[in-house]
């Protein structure tokens, strides 16, 4: 396999079809981790690993697996994979992994693995499939990280627990925004985001389900 | 009984699944954009939210606890890591199984649901609420008025948000934030709503 291959299977998710914004896949955490950036990369990191890791198991086996049970031999690798992390997070990083709360174990359900186990792993050999894995990892938490990084930063004027904009109730003089510490924001963020995305990319945007008319006069005249 | 009453209240809108915890945001957000479907969708993850629970809280309470195995005589065991697995295999089989019963008895709600039930198995509502009555360690009765107006909770929050959506089809909206992009920003809209009910108690 050459070089270009590897690249564009690994850089694909990350801008193109990244899997929060144009795929539509694993939103859950996305919202709900990122109020801070520290607990935002750990989520990350674990995310990465389960699906890149079940991809590249997942393809080891794919041949070996009916059709009729693929389903649960895919819940059962990533489940394994997950408890591998979350026990991993409780060993090394207790007091870092209490605010992820149930998310650790949520990623089992997060589309994103499960969706990329049935949509590439399943067809394709371990190598690519891994990278595919990878990929879509990080183009997650390339969104992840900025929304964290914009929701601290402006939200209590720090970025990993050290204050950069010092807060007005400190003696500083930056007025925290306490709407970005709040969940709703995180679906603005996230709507601008994909704004902003598609405004760049406009291939990705989507057709309205009905074309607004301009000024087509009833045949009826005015008289309704 | 005030206490069921409250627990039921503060799930279905104060901790409402889909609102407060965004669980089930990628079915959320995919399938609302019909009432009908919606509400179908929502019927279906209460149905599974209150058989699943009920379950899941039977196994973490015998099985899984630290030293819930005293009664086979070990007391000392903690099978707490399996439960991932565990819950999620209770998950599957009961929507395997409600599927087949639908499909046998009552095959006008299996024609209605039939697309979704596969669907749920991955749903993060499911498994979240799961999660969250064993973090609360609720007891047997209490995971029964969890399941049932957890689920509640989320379909009333997709069947609220594909009534926004319905009306949106009249709106301009600018060509990048079509379909995705606006939907996002409603549901937060709908978010903070939800957010007026919170601290309520009765």
């Amino acid at each position: 396999m050459s070089d270009i291959n590897t690249k564009k299977i690994l850089a694909e998710p990350i801008a193109d079809n990244n899997p929060i914004i144009l795929q539509v896949l694993g939103i859950c955490s996305a919202l709900a981790v990122t109020s801070k950036l520290e607990t935002a990369l750990i989520m990350c990191v674990g995310l990465t690993v389960v699906t890149a890791f079940s991809n590249l198991f997942y393809s080891l086996v794919r041949n070996f697996i009916p059709g009729s049970i693929r389903i649960i031999a895919q819940m059962t690798i990533a489940a394994t994979l997950v408890i591998l992390v979350d026990q991993t997070l409780k060993a090394v990083a207790y007091e870092a992994s209490k605010p992820l709360s149930v998310f650790v174990g949520l990623i089992l359900t997060n589309c994103i693995v499960m969706g990329r186990l049935e949509a590439y792993a399943q067809s394709n050999p371990p190598w690519p499939s891994f990278l595919d894995g990878l990929g879509n990892g990080l183009g997650y938490s390339a969104i992840l990280v900025i929304l964290a990084t914009f929701r601290e930063l402006f939200g209590s004027g720090k970025l990993m627990g050290v204050e950069i904009l010092p807060l007005v109730t400190e003696g500083g003089w930056y007025t925290p925004n306490g709407l970005l510490l709040l969940p709703p924001s995180a679906f603005f963020l996230i709507g601008i985001i994909i704004w902003v995305v598609r405004t760049w990319k406009p291939q990705q945007q989507e057709k309205p389900m009905f074309s607004i008319q301009s000024g087509q006069p009833h045949p009826g005249g005015e008289a309704h | 009984m005030e206490h069921y009453i409250n627990l039921a209240i503060r799930s279905l809108f104060i901790e409402n699944l889909a609102l407060a915890f965004f669980l089930g945001m990628c079915t959320f957000l995919a399938i609302s954009k019909k009432i009908e479907t919606a509400i179908g969708l929502g019927i279906a993850v209460i149905a599974v939210q209150s058989l699943t629970m009920p379950l899941n809280n039977l196994l973490f309470q015998y099985v899984l606890k630290p030293g819930a195995l005293s009664w086979a005589g070990l007391p000392d065991t903690d099978l707490t890591f399996l439960g991932l697995i565990l819950y999620i295999g209770v998950i599957a089989a009961t929507v395997q199984i409600l599927e087949m019963t639908l499909d046998k008895y009552v095959p006008a709600l299996y024609n209605a649901l039939g697309i979704f039930l596969p669907l749920i198995t991955v749903n993060c509502a499911i498994l979240g609420g799961t999660l969250f009555m064993v973090e609360r360690d609720y007891t047997f009765a209490e995971s029964c008025v969890y399941g049932v107006s957890s689920g509640g909770s989320w379909a009333l929050a997709i069947a609220l948000l594909a009534g926004v959506r319905e009306k949106m089809k009249y709106s301009d909206v600018p060509p990048a934030l079509q379909g995705l992009g606006i939907t996002f920003i409603s549901a937060g809209l709908l978010a903070f709503g939800f957010m007026a009910f919170s601290g309520i108690q009765i």
